[in-house]
C-alpha cells in the first residue's frame, strides 16, 4: 500500500461512507419499503428486495434507504412496496416485477415522478409498531 | 470479509457490540448465530454483520443495533436470534421483547437514542461508539477520521495547533486536569538534551478499580488516540510516541496493535506523512501490572525498563520525560478528544461545559444503580441527572447513600451534594477529585467504615514503598481501619487517624500517597455517625463488616415458607448449621465463620444478619 | 527448561536491556511463572545484575516466581465489585478450590489470585479464568464457574 495523500484520503472516505451511511439516522433522498408478510415473500417480494439491493449497488447510491415491513393487508395485490421521496407523501406500487420496480425506481426514487399505472394510491397509514 | 464484499453495500448493518463486558457475555457466539441464520435465511447479500466497540450500556449485554432505525437489542441469546432474524430482518418485524423496558416501566423502547440511558449523554471522546469496527481504518476515515490530522499537518503551525488546545480549555482526563495546551506548550519550549528526540507518550494505565473507559476508548476507538497523537505531535515536535496499556486489557492491546499496523499501511504514521515531510511513529508497551505506574514518572521508568517508582517533580516529565528527554504525556480520552477539537474548533468545545471544566468527561457509572454502563456526559451536570435520569436511580428500592469518584484517590460524596453541578473544582471542594471518571454508587446496605478500609488496603498494596509517609502512613491507618472495623476500635482512633491522614496527604512524594488519605477524610467527615456506630456499639448498619455480624435463622419461615429446604445447610462453609430436609433449621454461633453464604443461598427471606 | 525458547524471546527484542520488562512478560506468557534458571540466563545474556531482573520480577503483579496453574482464576476486587460482594466471593472460591489466594492447586489445574479491577465494572462482580471473563458473579454460582473448567 502506498502512502496517501489527502486526496486519497478522502477518497477512501467518501466511498466508506457511501456504505455506511446507514448507521448515520442521517437524511435520505428516498425510503423505499417492501412488504414482506408470507404472503409478500410468497408472491415474490425477495425478488424486488434483490433486484432493489441491485439497483443501489450499481449506483452507488448511499442516501437511498432500503427497508421492509411486515403484511400491508392486501395480499392480493403482492408484491408490494412504498416509496417514499423525502417531503413527498409516500406512493404504495402493486403487482410488481423486478422490470416493474427498476422502472420505478429510475423514475419516481431517483427522478421524482410518480408512475402512476403502477400505483395504488398515495398516502399511507404509518408502519407504527 | 473478502476485500470484495467490503465494496458492496447492504441494507441493513446489525452493529453488535464487542467490548469486553458484551463479549463475556458471549456476544461473539451472538454473531455467529447471526451470521448463521442470516445465510439460512438467504438474507446475506443484503446484512452486514458488523462488531463494534464497547456500547456503553453494559449492564444490558449482550447488545445488537439495528440499522438503519438505531432500533436497540439486549440481553439477546443464541436462541433469540433465529426469531429475530426472521421476523425482523427477513418479514421487517422488529422484535418487542428483546427491547429495553426500563425498570418499573411495561411498554418496551425500541430506539437507542429515546433510551434515557443514552439520551442525556453527549459523545466527543466516545463519538464513533457503536458505528464503526475498530478493526477497520476506512470505518473510522469514514466519519471523518484523520481530518483533522489533515488540517493540522497541512494546514497549521504548531503555534496555532497549540493555541486551539489553549483555548479550547481542553484539561488532562486523568485526573489531575492540567490544561493540556499548556503541557503542550511547554513540550514545545523545552529544548531536548543533546538535540535529541522529544517523545509523546499516551498513558493507558487505567488503575483506578472502578474505571474503564480508557480501555472502551482504546477498544472501541483507537485511531481516535492514534489521530490525537499525530496532532499533538506536530505541536510539540515530537518524533516518537508510546501507548502504554494496562497488561489486564489483552483485548485493548488487540486493537491497538491492529490499528497501529493499518494506520502505518496508509502512511499515516512513519516517515513523509502526507507527503508533508512529517514523521511519527508509535510503539505500544504494555504495563506489568503495578497501579503506581499511573502516576506519569512512575510510568516512565517502567517504560525504560526500570522500577515503576515515581521521582520528585520538577523537573516535570515535559521537561525532562523519557531517556531524559522532554515528553508529553496525556491519557487515553484526552487524546481521543483532540481530533474533534481541531476539526470542529476551539471555540465550539469551550461553549460546552462550566466556565472552568470545558467540554464533556466520560464517567463509569458502577455499583449499586440500575443501569451500569459507560457514560459520556457535558461537564456541569449535576450527580443527580447522572444517577437518577441516566443511571436509572439504586436497584431494589434501596436508599442512596453516596457516590465515590476519583478511584482510590478520591472520595465520598453524600446524598446532600446530589445537586452538585460536576467539574474539577466542585468535586476538589467536596472532598474527592475527578480522577479518572469512576463513579461507584453505593447504597443503604454499603459500610462507609468497610469503603475507607477498602481503599486504604488497596493503596497501601500498591504503594511502591519509596517514601516513608505513603508506606508506613498507609499502614497505619489501615490498621485502625481493620480494628475499627472488627469492633476494636475507641474514641481516639478516630482523632489519630484523622491526624495520620493529614500528615500523609502534606508528605508524601507522589500522587499515589498524598491522594490516599481522602477516602478516609471524606468518610469522616460526611459519615462519623457510622464511624461512631463501629467503636461505640460494637455495630456495622449496614452489616458488611462481618466481625460485627450475627446471622441467625427466623425458623418459623424457614419451616412454613422453605419447607426446611436445606440449602443452607449444605453450603455451609463451617458446618453451622443443624437441621435436615422439611425441619426448621438452626445456626450455631461457636461454629459460625460469618462468611454470609447462607444468607445468599436462602429463596424465602428466613436467614436474618444483624 | 526450553533454553532455546527463551533464546528466541531474547532476540526478539534484539536482547535490548531497556526492553526488560516485555521479556519477562513473554517469559512469564511462555511459563506460566518465571523459573529461576531462565532469570539466571535472562540476566547473563542481557548483562544486567541478577538482583535488577529479580527486583522487577518481584516488583510488578504481572510476575510469579511460582507455577500458577493451567486455568488462573482472578477474582477482581474492584471498587464496584467490592460494593457488589466480591470479598464473598473470593472465599467461595478458596473453599471451593481448597486453596487460599495467591496459591496454585496439589493438581496444578487452577490458581486463584485477587486482582484489582479488570475494567468490566459494568458486570460486576467479575471473575477471569484465564481469559475468559464471568460477570454477575454470586456464591452461589461459584461452583458452576469452576465445574466449567475442571477435566
Amino acid at each position: 500500500m502506498p502512502k496517501l495523500t489527502l486526496e486519497e484520503l478522502a477518497k477512501i472516505r467518501e466511498k466508506t461512507k457511501r456504505l455506511t451511511t446507514i448507521r448515520e439516522g442521517g437524511e435520505y433522498r428516498a425510503k423505499v419499503c417492501v412488504h414482506m408478510g408470507t404472503c409478500g415473500i410468497a408472491a415474490g417480494a425477495r425478488s424486488i428486495m434483490n433486484a432493489l439491493m441491485k439497483e443501489l449497488e450499481e449506483r452507488a447510491l448511499g442516501d437511498v434507504l432500503l427497508t421492509n415491513s411486515g403484511c400491508a393487508g392486501l395480499c392480493s395485490r403482492e408484491p408490494m412496496a412504498t416509496v417514499e421521496v423525502a417531503g413527498q407523501a409516500p406512493v404504495k406500487y402493486v403487482d410488481l416485477t423486478e422490470k416493474k420496480i427498476k422502472e420505478i425506481f429510475e423514475k419516481h426514487v431517483l427522478g421524482g415522478r410518480i408512475v402512476t399505472e403502477y400505483a395504488l394510491g398515495i398516502g399511507s397509514e404509518k408502519t407504527d409498531f | 470479509m473478502t476485500e470484495a464484499a467490503k465494496e458492496k453495500a447492504f441494507r441493513v448493518h446489525l452493529m453488535v457490540c464487542a467490548g469486553t463486558g458484551c463479549v463475556s457475555n458471549h456476544s461473539f457466539e451472538i454473531k455467529e448465530a447471526l451470521e448463521k441464520e442470516i445465510k439460512k435465511l438467504g438474507l446475506d447479500n443484503e446484512v452486514l454483520v458488523v462488531t463494534t466497540g464497547c456500547n456503553g450500556f453494559c449492564e444490558r449485554g449482550p447488545l445488537l443495533v439495528v440499522q438503519p432505525g438505531n432500533i436497540f437489542y439486549q440481553q439477546l441469546t443464541v436462541k433469540d436470534v433465529p426469531h429475530l432474524v426472521e421476523e425482523h430482518l427477513l418479514k421487517g418485524r422488529p422484535v418487542k421483547k428483546l427491547m429495553y423496558t426500563p425498570p418499573k416501566e411495561k411498554t418496551p423502547i425500541p430506539v437507542l437514542s429515546d433510551i434515557d440511558f443514552f439520551r442525556k449523554q453527549v459523545l466527543i471522546a466516545l463519538r464513533n461508539r457503536g458505528l464503526i469496527d475498530p478493526e477497520k481504518i476506512d470505518e473510522y476515515i469514514a466519519r471523518d477520521g484523520y481530518v483533522a490530522m489533515g488540517k493540522a499537518l497541512t494546514q497549521m503551525t504548531p503555534e496555532k495547533i497549540i493555541a486551539e488546545i489553549t483555548i479550547s480549555g481542553l484539561r488532562g482526563r486523568g485526573g489531575a486536569g492540567f490544561p493540556t495546551g499548556l503541557k503542550w506548550q511547554m513540550v514545545r519550549n523545552a529544548v531536548s538534551a543533546n538535540g535529541g528526540a522529544k517523545y509523546l507518550i499516551c498513558n493507558g494505565d487505567e488503575g483506578d478499580p472502578g474505571a474503564f473507559m480508557d480501555r472502551s476508548i482504546l477498544e472501541a476507538d483507537p485511531h481516535s488516540v492514534i489521530e490525537g497523537m499525530l496532532i499533538g505531535a506536530k505541536a510539540v515536535g515530537a518524533t516518537q510516541g508510546f501507548v502504554y496499556v494496562r497488561n489486564e486489557y489483552p483485548l485493548a492491546i488487540k486493537r491497538m496493535t491492529i490499528a497501529l499496523e493499518q494506520a502505518r499501511a496508509y502512511g499515516l504514521l512513519g516517515q513523509d506523512i502526507l507527503g508533508t515531510g512529517f514523521d511519527f511513529d508509535i510503539k505500544i508497551v504494555r504495563g506489568a501490572g503495578a497501579f503506581v505506574c499511573g502516576e506519569e514518572t512512575a510510568l516512565i521508568a517502567s517504560v525504560e525498563g526500570r522500577l515503576g517508582e515515581p521521582r520528585t517533580r520538577p523537573p516535570y516529565p515535559a521537561q525532562s520525560g523519557l531517556w531524559g528527554q522532554p515528553t508529553g504525556i496525556n491519557n487515553v480520552e484526552t487524546w481521543a478528544n483532540v481530533p474533534s477539537i481541531i476539526a470542529r474548533g476551539a471555540k465550539w468545545y469551550a461553549s460546552i461545559g462550566t466556565p472552568t471544566s470545558k467540554g464533556t468527561k466520560v464517567f463509569s457509572l458502577v455499583g449499586k444503580i440500575n443501569n451500569t454502563g459507560l457514560v459520556e456526559v457535558p461537564m456541569g451536570i449535576t450527580l443527580r441527572e447522572i444517577i437518577y435520569d441516566i443511571g436509572g436511580g439504586i436497584p431494589g428500592g434501596k436508599a442512596f447513600k453516596a457516590v465515590q469518584t476519583g478511584g482510590p484517590s478520591g472520595g465520598c460524596i453524600p446524598k446532600e451534594q446530589l445537586d452538585l453541578p460536576i467539574d474539577y473544582e466542585s468535586l476538589t471542594q467536596a472532598g474527592s477529585m475527578m480522577g479518572s471518571g469512576g463513579m461507584v454508587v453505593m447504597d443503604e446496605d454499603t459500610c462507609m467504615v468497610d469503603v475507607a478500609r477498602y481503599f486504604l488496603s488497596f493503596t497501601q498494596d500498591e504503594s511502591c514503598g519509596k517514601c516513608t509517609p505513603c508506606r508506613e502512613g498507609t499502614k497505619a491507618m489501615l490498621d485502625i481501619l481493620t480494628r475499627i472495623t472488627e469492633g476494636k476500635g475507641t474514641e481516639e482512633d478516630l482523632s489519630l487517624l484523622q491526624d495520620m491522614a493529614l500528615a500523609v496527604k502534606d508528605s508524601a512524594l507522589c500522587g499515589l500517597g498524598k491522594t490516599a488519605p481522602n477516602p478516609v477524610l471524606t468518610t469522616m467527615r460526611y459519615f462519623l455517625n457510622e464511624y461512631e456506630t463501629h467503636i461505640r456499639d460494637k455495630k456495622c448498619p449496614a452489616h458488611v463488616c462481618r466481625q460485627l455480624n450475627v446471622y441467625t435463622i427466623d425458623e418459623e419461615r424457614c419451616l412454613n415458607k422453605g419447607k426446611g429446604c436445606d440449602l443452607c445447610r449444605r453450603n455451609c462453609a463451617s458446618d453451622a448449621i443443624q437441621g435436615a430436609k422439611n425441619e426448621a433449621h438452626r445456626i450455631d454461633q461457636s461454629k459460625c465463620i460469618k462468611c454470609g453464604v447462607c444468607f445468599d443461598v436462602c429463596n424465602f427471606g428466613a436467614v436474618k444478619v444483624d | 527448561m526450553n533454553q532455546g525458547k527463551v533464546t528466541e524471546i531474547l532476540t526478539k527484542y534484539q536482547a535490548d536491556e531497556s526492553a526488560l520488562i516485555a521479556i519477562l512478560q513473554d517469559i512469564q506468557e511462555e511459563y506460566s511463572y518465571l523459573p529461576k534458571s531462565v532469570l539466571v540466563q535472562v540476566s547473563k545474556e542481557l548483562n544486567v545484575p541478577l538482583s535488577r531482573v529479580l527486583s522487577l520480577a518481584t516488583f510488578f503483579k504481572a510476575f510469579s516466581l511460582k507455577p500458577k496453574g493451567k486455568h488462573p482464576v482472578h477474582v477482581c476486587l474492584g471498587t464496584a465489585c467490592h460494593v457488589r460482594g466480591a470479598q464473598r466471593v473470593l472465599e467461595k472460591f478458596e473453599r471451593e478450590l481448597g486453596i487460599k489466594s495467591g496459591e496454585t492447586s496439589a493438581d496444578q489445574e487452577f490458581s486463584l489470585d485477587a486482582v484489582r479491577c479488570v475494567g468490566c465494572c459494568g458486570l460486576a462482580p467479575v471473575v477471569q479464568v484465564g481469559e475468559e471473563v464471568h460477570g454477575k458473579i454470586t456464591q452461589t454460582k461459584v461452583a458452576g464457574v469452576i465445574k466449567k473448567y475442571k477435566q
